[in-house]
């Protein structure tokens, strides 16, 4: 019963990612990947993610201190975090990221940093929302199989 | 002139200016004020000087007589004389009557007075006259004439009647009398002024001196006025001769304008066109302005508002005009400026709204491309998914209907891929976007490989031949990729207008066009030089190409090869001699040390339907075709020659037409190349060394003849015929699509029948590669049985390893586009029946199991069979999440995080698909697919070394292919993974060798798609 409750709890918490526009298909994408012998692996991937990204972040970060902008570079750098966070269906992080790539193009260094603000703001929340996710499903037992559509 | 004017001045004083009276008159003609004395003494100082005005005094005279004006002028004057003369005598008469009545008075007082003497003298009787008194004398005269005082008088004497004395009396009588005189006295004095003032009156002046003296005033008033008055006032008759004329500023004497016209004193531009106005104005009787700009030599250029009015005669008849001139020229020219500068300004102002507006417009086109580039992508990336899957639809089973309809959707998709991608080629180019790289290539090989892909895709019996000059570099530094699209574009359009006859390049040397014009008939020269070479070398190949054959071979090749290092040799020296093919360039790259550049003009001709000349102007435009029914007839989406120009223009170069209806049209583009030095290819002693050993390399630096003869019709059909159970690699089917992205695909449309054909795919469990197209069209008359092995044509280049092959060799005399004699090449697309034998190589290949470089989690069993994949991936959520859905697909694949490693991976082992990632750091997606690509095409690595990549001691599993690091010519599939960033456009994937793409981010559907389409 409990149980229940909490899968239940768990479906609801997922169902909000999607409904406030954190994520989008790809993470079903993924959470198909998940089978008995990789029970764990959106975790993973997304772990996997913010272990990788967090250094493209700071990568960022530090470009964007740097004057003048090396827009180039800005772009390499962005594209490398979109590609990252579209791999899981980081749905607004892919947002921003589209728009910074768009300022970058339109060489707007205000616009760049303005995007990257709220780009590691939803990055951010992002984050949390997942941890709280994975660790409500952890403490389910059910993991993502089981919150599986088929 | 001046001076004689002064001369006949005539000084005149006036002794009074105006007459008094004409002031104060109400609605008098002159309206002058009156003037104290002092002004008038001013105006005596003043001198008028009469000259300025010249006048006919009879005329005058005549005037006053005859018009109306005139007369009424005389009518008023008299009228006013006679009412001046009226008031004087009232005033006189007035007089008169106050003296006559004062004189009754006194009369009555002398009655009264005498009948109080009388009644004394009854008292008294003193009769005495009175005529006593007379004598009395001027005693009355003090008494003043007042009537009271005389009544006080009376009274004084009432008073002093009561002294009732004669003396008093007497003196009372006396006192009368001398009243009585000073009453006569006065009435004389009165009678005296009276006529004095009638004699005054006489004397005073009759009307018509007064008249002629209210003239003179007036007229001297006149000149007063008129003397600070900048105008020209004249009068004319009716012959418009001068009869009058004041002029402020004259230059010419009275001789010289009295009785003249205007005509006759002035000569020059506007006088004319005065007299014509005037002469309007007398026939017209109606007053008129009008502006005249004269140009005379009297006077300068000048402008005159002439105000002319016509003069009436009593009988209404015009007798002639008056006119008043002034001075505009200012005016008028200020007029004028403000009139230019008002224009201006509306200019400005219309300008101003104009660029608004063509700002604003730009904006929208802007957003409205951006948009359809977007939109493009969009819709490209479902459609891509359609077509392949339509691809695989038509691999299965089908009856004909079934075939027939996936047949149209099939090119209905490849169709609209075609759009798209050009759209968004253009919006790429508009945008600047585009970026052109500049690398290496060869020019010949780039002419070989275009007419050959056309030739594979040719539909028609076409004879596709290129011809490369002499003087043109082996390598030239552009961008590759984007003179191939050109070309290919341009022999596409070509073929699709051409029924019969032949399709061809032509690539010579021009001088650089910028540089003069000298150098530009040097120029036709030299084009005209070229085509006669062309001609000579056409025949001279063809008979070698029938008397050679094919064991010619190695022979030729060695020979070339002397030749290419001869060029390397004689460096400095320029021989004349024509077959040393490479001596000009020779000379032309090693003076130097930097680059030099060369311009290369293409010429792209072909024997189609020609261009009408009114076509031509449209022919670059965008959506732009011939006419509407070219459109249909021919398809196409009219963005083909856009796109080349743009892509010209871009390069620098420029790209010209000239065509002849029904003849044929032939496209010229020319564009510069940078040559490199001779140090940056043959001073490097490993590609020279390579050069030596691998013939294939050298043979493409040096042929400059290709030609592909049209296949027979009945070859064609055979081929068609035996395509319905015919198995097919896979990655045909991948290569032929990506020529069509490439957007040389019209032809094969026409006629989708033979589309099957190369879109069979195959159950074999053959993941080789088939190096050009001509084997392609090879294989589809191959019968299933026979698997083509891509081995053995390096096998059989490298000098008869195998017996099978030779012989196959010698059957298909010189289909092997690797194994083109120096000399010339001809390719028999069609008519080619190989039989290749099918040997155990391949198992042997898979056998090997080869070194994972990522995880391998499960072995399956049939691993032996199981296709090798390589990720090529630097983001390592990427990774994860592709290597899973892998898992998920049941495959296993090796890892490597950039380009490089990829190379090197490649070389390490043989792999049956690549999955490209396009951005990554240390060498992107695109140029490990040339280095491979170049690999593929020449069987080493030379690219690779030169890109700074290490030669790797090949693995166990090439080697054993008995071919060593040089197992080549199988082509792998290699499928981009793009994010739709800029940089790696799919085209960009396409034209650097890659078969597909596939968008990020990757899910199990596109992968299961990919795998199925290029994996068995």
């Amino acid at each position: 019963m409990e149980r229940n409750q909490l899968s239940r709890q768990v479906a609801l918490q997922r169902q909000s990612l999607f409904d406030q526009g954190y994520l989008d298909d790809q993470f079903n994408q993924l959470e198909e990947l998940q089978d008995d012998s990789n029970p764990n692996f959106v975790e993973e991937v997304v772990t996997l993610y913010y272990q990788d990204t967090s250094r493209h972040v700071l990568e960022i970060e530090q470009a964007l201190e740097r004057k003048p902008l090396d827009f180039t570079k800005l772009d390499s750098y962005m594209y490398n975090l979109k590609g990252s966070s579209s791999s899981f269906g980081a749905k607004k992080v892919i947002a921003e990221c589209k728009l910074f790539l768009e300022h970058c193009k339109a060489r707007n260094g205000e616009g760049c940093v303005r995007t990257f603000q709220q780009l590691k703001t939803e990055y951010a929340t992002l984050k949390r929302k997942l941890e709280a996710y994975f660790q409500l499903a952890r403490q389910a037992g059910l993991t993502g199989t089981a919150l599986r559509p088929k | 002139m001046e001076s004689d004017h002064f001369e006949e001045m005539d000084i005149e004083v006036l002794s009074s200016m105006w007459p008094e009276d004409i002031g104060t008159d109400a609605g008098k003609q002159f309206n002058v004020e009156e003037k104290p004395k002092g002004d008038q003494d001013m105006l005596e100082e003043v001198t008028i000087m009469e000259e300025p005005t010249i006048v006919d005094f009879k005329r005058l005279l005549e005037l006053t007589d005859y018009t109306e004006k005139g007369s009424s002028q005389l009518a008023y004057l008299i009228k006013h004389w006679e009412y001046k003369q009226a008031n004087a005598a009232r005033l006189l008469r007035e007089e008169l009557d106050s003296l006559s009545k004062q004189r009754e008075e006194v009369e009555l007082k002398k009655l009264e007075i005498l009948e109080e003497h009388r009644f004394e003298e009854e008292r008294y009787g003193d009769k005495r006259p009175i005529s006593i008194l007379d004598e009395v004398n001027d005693f009355w005269q003090e008494i003043p004439r007042r009537k009271n005082d005389v009544v006080v008088q009376n009274k004084r004497v009432e008073i002093d009647a009561k002294y009732d004395t004669i003396a008093y009396w007497k003196q009372q009588a006396m006192h009368f009398e001398k009243l009585l005189e000073g009453s006569i006295q006065r009435e004389q004095i009165l009678t005296e002024k009276l006529q004095e003032c009638l004699k005054d009156f006489e004397r005073q002046s009759s009307p018509v001196e007064e008249l002629s003296q209210i003239l003179k005033r007036a007229d001297n008033f006149l000149h007063f006025v008129l003397q600070n008055a900048p105008v020209v006032i004249g009068h004319q008759d009716k012959e418009l001769r001068y009869r009058f004329i004041y002029n402020h500023f004259p230059t010419l004497h009275e001789e010289d304008i009295i009785g003249k016209t205007d005509v006759e004193i002035f000569t020059g531009s506007g006088v004319k066109e005065a007299q014509e106005f005037k002469k309007e104005v007398l026939e017209k009787g109606l007053p008129a302005k009008r502006e005249i700009t004269f140009e005379t030599d009297l006077f300068g250029s000048k402008t005159f508002l002439i105000n002319v009015e016509p003069v009436f005669s009593k009988s209404g008849e015009t007798i002639g005009i008056n006119y008043m001139g002034m001075d505009v020229t200012d005016q008028v020219r200020k007029r004028e400026r403000m009139a230019k500068l008002r224009e201006e300004i509306a200019v400005q102002k219309a300008k101003e709204t104009e660029l608004n507006k063509t700002i604003h417009i730009t904006e929208e086109t802007m957003r409205a491309k951006q948009m359809l580039a977007t939109m493009s992508h969009e819709i490209r990336s479902p459609l891509s998914g359609v077509v392949s899957m339509a691809e695989i639809l038509a691999s299965t089973k089908l009856d004909r209907e079934q075939r027939q309809l996936l047949d149209v959707m099939l090119s209905s998709g490849d169709l609209v891929l075609q759009l798209i991608n050009d759209i968004l080629d253009l919006s790429k180019v508009e945008s600047g976007v585009m970026k052109l790289e500049a690398t290496k290539f060869r020019p010949r090989e780039v002419v070989r490989h275009v007419l050959q892909t056309a030739a594979a895709s040719l539909q028609k019996i076409l004879t596709l031949e290129g011809h490369v000059a002499d003087d043109v570099p082996i390598e030239v530094i552009g961008d590759v990729l984007r003179i191939r699209q050109i070309l290919t574009n341009l022999i596409s359009n070509a073929i699709k207008f051409t029924h019969e006859g032949k399709v061809g390049i032509n690539l010579y040397v021009v001088p650089d066009p910028s540089s003069g014009k000298g150098e530009a008939s040097h120029q036709t020269l030299n084009a005209a030089e070229a085509n006669g070479r062309k001609e000579e070398k056409l025949e001279k190949h063809r008979s070698t190409s029938q008397t050679n054959g094919d064991q010619e071979g190695t022979h030729g090749q060695t020979q070339n090869e002397s030749a290419y290092r001869n060029h390397h040799l004689s460096d400095e020296s320029r021989t004349p001699v024509k077959s040393q093919a490479f001596v000009d360039e020779a000379a032309e790259e090693h003076p130097h040390s930097f680059e030099t550049t060369v311009w290369i003009c293409c010429d792209v001709y072909d024997t189609g339907i020609g261009i009408p000349e009114n076509a031509l102007p449209t022919l670059f435009k965008k959506y732009m075709q011939v006419s509407a029914d070219h459109a249909r007839k021919y398809g196409g989406t009219g963005l083909g020659l856009a796109i080349c120009k743009q892509l010209v223009e871009l390069m620098g170069g420029r790209l010209t037409v000239s065509s002849q209806e029904h003849c044929g049209s032939t496209f010229t583009f020319i564009l510069p190349y940078k040559v490199s030095t001779t140090s940056d290819h043959s001073d490097d002693p490993d590609e020279f060394s390579d050069m030596a050993d691998h013939d294939e390399a050298t043979c493409d630096t040096t042929e400059s003849f290709f030609q592909f003869q049209p296949r027979t019709l009945g070859s064609l059909f055979s081929s068609n015929g035996g395509s319905r159970t015919q198995k097919f690699l896979p990655h045909t089917t991948g290569y032929i699509r990506s020529n069509k992205l490439n957007g040389f695909s019209e032809t094969s449309y026409s006629f989708p029948a033979s589309n099957p054909r190369t879109r069979e795919t195959s159950s074999i469990d053959d993941a080789c590669s088939v190096v050009d197209d001509a084997e392609i069209l090879c294989e589809s008359e191959t019968s299933s049985s026979h698997r083509p092995d891509p081995d053995n044509q390096t096998a059989a280049c490298r000098g008869n390893q195998c017996q099978d092959d030779a012989n196959c060799e010698s059957q298909n005399p010189i289909t092997d586009p690797t194994h083109h004699s120096e000399e010339s090449i001809e390719v028999a697309v069609a008519a080619k029946t190989r039989e290749l034998p099918k040997t155990d190589q391949r198992q042997d290949k898979f056998g090997i199991s080869p070194q994972c470089v990522s995880s391998r989690s499960k072995e399956i069993p049939e691993s032996t069979l199981q296709p090798r994949i390589l990720l090529v991936e630097d983001n390592k959520t990427i990774v994860m999440v592709t290597q899973s859905m892998m898992k998920l697909l049941g495959r296993s694949i090796d890892v490597v995080n950039n380009g490089a490693e990829a190379v090197c991976a490649v070389q390490r082992h043989s792999y049956d698909l690549i999955l490209m990632d396009v951005c990554m750091p240390i060498m992107d997606g695109l140029q490990a697919t040339r280095l491979i690509r170049s690999f593929e095409e020449t069987g080493n690595w030379d690219a690779a070394v030169k890109a700074g990549i290490e030669k790797v001691v090949p693995c166990l599993d090439s080697l054993q292919n008995g071919l060593g690091s040089m197992s080549s010519a199988k082509r792998i599939p290699i499928i981009a993974m793009t994010a739709n960033a800029l940089a790696e456009s799919a085209d960009e994937c396409l034209a650097n060798g890659m078969d597909s793409f596939v968008s990020k981010p990757v899910t199990l559907q596109k992968l299961k798609e990919c795998l199925a389409k290029y994996l068995p």
